[in-house]
């Protein structure tokens, strides 16, 4: 067993999924194993199968064959210790618009089993950390969408989750939101947590994640850290051109 | 427990936060219940201030006529309507204000009517003095020549036909009574000169047995009726703020945040559950409290509680548990508000049409009896009927109640595969 098999905190083999309705697999039997510790980018082009691969991995959807495994847990038979120890950031601003931060907070963190000071605390420090103290006690539907994007992110974390993953967390948000939420992620990282993330934003991809896999058609086609990838494409200088080079540039309109 | 408390205090939250839902929950089913009490008790007793009013037309000015009148003004129901603007309203114009929605009725009492009837019954009570002997052979005019008379009724197209009926039937057998009287009459006057030999009371009468609670009957009234049928209606209705609540819960994305959490679905519906039945009780006790306390203010009949004050509040438990369950069911099913909302209020009207709330379920054709014994409101509009109406004890309501919570169980038991299945798209 290779070092990285080993320390392989997610364990993807032959995941497929197929989607009722659909004609193609929007995941073909995919297989990945994301080391433990990493920044882990999956990028890929719209209909790539990003997100249908994050929620079977979050347990929103259910996979049509193959297997995971997160720390060592399968899907299958222990969902519950998966459930509690990963944390989902997702695209839309998951929050109640009418309750305040800290209320929306608590209750998010009440779910995961937190209570008390502990969670009192917690909630206090990680707004603190990303700049929304003094607005804590304002309803989410008067913020702002980075401070919308900061609240989401804090709900995700508030368990200390060992997985946090990431769908687009900065997207729509202003430069200076954009640098603290990527700021507070590579200190959570430090932590040694894993993180995984997908966005569209390649250069942020580039800077920010320490590994990627780019997919296609439900398919890994190629995995690496950016530099291995830049380095192993002739004339590439970016991750942009490695991704350009993989997935080609024709429009992919995805309905 | 930590969790589902955690859940019940963010629901009282995003409810207390919610005008648009407050309003729907505690205002509207207390503007309807005053409002339909007002209607109906207006419908049920005579009040000097809201008489009907009735065109009257006498061609016949006779005595058979002026009992008509006299028993039309007497009931204290109706206005009584001859002439406009100081001239005497002939039969066409009384049937086109009529028919244009200016009365709700008019009567016509045709020419002669009076002297014919006396001619009529003139006839047939010589034939039987003759008959027993008791007559002087000469019958003063021959039965075939008195025509049959009809007394012409005209109703505005939009008078709804309960009303109809029951002025046909009032008219009836007031005419019967006339047509009683005149036999008495002419009885009398062939075989006495003096001295009254028949009493021209009436014999017969009719005695409506009440339920007794205790030593005091329980007498029904508008009050009776309303407060439990309307009362239910609120209760259900909220299923539409429910099922609202679990559709901005896809569409903020909350519902993705959630099933992502180490907790199975149920904790959620529960928390939501446990909420909106204390919504559910906090409605009952306010209709309660407005039967007995704000309806006397308004002329209304108070609604009387005494002793049955917990088994209604039992009854109203197991309904809220039904209205939640099928709240919980069109949530989850539901993918908009455009879809919940109309579709929760239609239904709503629809449970409550079949389950007896505006047309007793006597008196539906069969096959809506039928349907009427699936609606969750009827059950639970009958349970209140035993509790207030009938004196029923709990063991009576077992039935009933245990429907309601099937009915729950089911609807969320639905709901939770339901979510299961499209986790499995």
């Amino acid at each position: 067993m290779s070092e990285t098999v080993k320390n392989s905190i997610i364990r993807i083999h032959t995941l497929s999924k197929k989607y009722r309705e659909a004609e193609d697999y929007s995941v073909n039997e995919l297989s990945l194993d994301i080391p433990r510790g990493e920044i882990f980018g999956l990028l890929g082009p719209n209909g790539a199968g990003k997100t249908t691969l994050i929620s079977m991995l979050c347990g929103l959807i259910r996979p049509t064959s193959g297997d995971f495994t997160i720390n060592g847990w399968s899907y299958r038979s222990e969902p519950r210790k998966i459930r509690k120890n990963i944390g989902v950031v997702p695209q839309e601003y998951a929050l109640y618009p009418s309750l305040t931060a800290r209320e929306n907070l608590v209750y998010f963190g009440s779910m995961y089993g937190l209570g008390g000071a502990a969670l009192d605390g917690k909630v206090e420090e990680h707004l603190g950390h990303l700049g929304l103290l003094k607005h804590a006690d304002k309803k989410i539907e008067t913020y702002s969408g980075g401070m919308k994007r900061r609240v989401n992110l804090i709900a995700g974390i508030l368990h200390s989750p060992m997985v946090l993953f990431l769908d687009e967390p900065t997207v729509g948000v202003d430069i200076q939101s954009k640098n603290v939420i990527i700021d507070f992620l590579k200190a959570y990282n430090k932590q040694g947590a894993t993180l995984i993330y997908t966005s569209h934003h390649l250069i942020e991809a580039q800077e920010f994640c320490t590994r990627v896999a780019i997919l296609d058609h439900g398919e890994v086609l190629t995995e690496g850290t950016p530099q291995e990838l830049i380095k192993g494409l002739a004339q590439a200088r970016s991750l942009e051109d490695v991704f350009l080079s993989l997935v080609g540039k024709e429009l992919r309109d995805y309905a | 427990m930590h969790k589902l408390w955690a859940s019940v205090k963010k629901e009282s939250l995003l409810l207390r936060r919610d005008a648009g839902a407050l309003i729907i929950l505690f205002v509207m089913p207390l503007a309807l219940i005053i409002t339909v009490t007002l209607i109906q008790q207006g419908s049920f007793k005579t009040l000097s201030n809201a008489k009907i009013p009735v065109v009257l037309i006498d061609n016949d000015r006779g005595n058979v006529s002026r009992g008509i009148r006299e028993n039309l003004e007497n009931s204290g129901s109706f206005e009584i309507i001859s002439e406009r603007e100081g001239k005497p309203l002939t039969e066409t114009q009384a049937r086109d204000a009529v028919f244009k929605g200016l009365y709700p009725m008019a009567v016509i009492v045709p020419e002669n009517l009076s002297a014919d009837l006396n001619q009529k019954v003139q006839v047939n009570v010589d034939k039987i003095l003759k008959d027993v002997g008791l007559g002087d052979g000469e019958t003063k005019a021959i039965a075939s020549e008195v025509e049959p008379k009809e007394i012409r009724l005209y109703f505005d197209p939009a008078t709804q036909l309960a009303f109809k009926s029951a002025v046909k039937n009032s008219i009836d057998k007031m005419v019967s009574e006339l047509e009683v009287q005149s036999v008495y009459s002419l009885f009398q006057e062939q075989l006495s000169d003096s001295v009254a030999i028949f009493s021209q009371k009436s014999f017969l009468h009719f005695k409506e047995i009440m339920p007794v609670n205790g030593s005091r009957e329980v007498i029904p009234n508008a009050t009776q009726h309303n407060v439990p049928a309307w009362t239910l209606f609120a209760i259900f209705f909220i299923v539409i703020p429910l099922s609202i609540n679990l559709v901005k819960e896809k569409g903020q994305g909350t519902l993705v945040r959630l099933r992502t959490l180490p907790m199975p679905y149920g904790v959620v519906i529960m928390g939501k559950t446990v909420t909106f039945l204390v919504i559910c009780m906090i409605q009952f006790y306010l209709m309660v409290a407005v039967g007995i306390y704000l309806f006397p203010l308004l002329g209304l009949e108070p609604l009387q509680v005494e002793g049955k004050l917990l088994l209604m509040s039992v009854v109203a438990l197991c309904s809220g548990f039904a209205a939640i369950g099928f709240g919980i069911l069109l949530g989850t099913v539901s993918q908009t508000q455009e879809q919940s909302a109309p579709f929760g209020a239609t239904s709503v009207v629809i449970l409550a049409a079949i389950g007896g709330v505006w047309v007793p379920v006597f008196a539906m054709p069969a096959f809506m009896q039928f349907v009427s014994g699936l609606s969750p409101m009827n059950w639970g509009l009958n349970a209140f009927y035993d509790v207030i109406l009938r004196n029923a004890h709990l063991a009576d309501i077992l039935p009933r109640l245990a429907s309601l919570l099937v009915f729950f169980i089911l609807m969320t038991g639905i709901s939770i595969l339901y979510d299961e299945k499209k986790r499995a798209v």
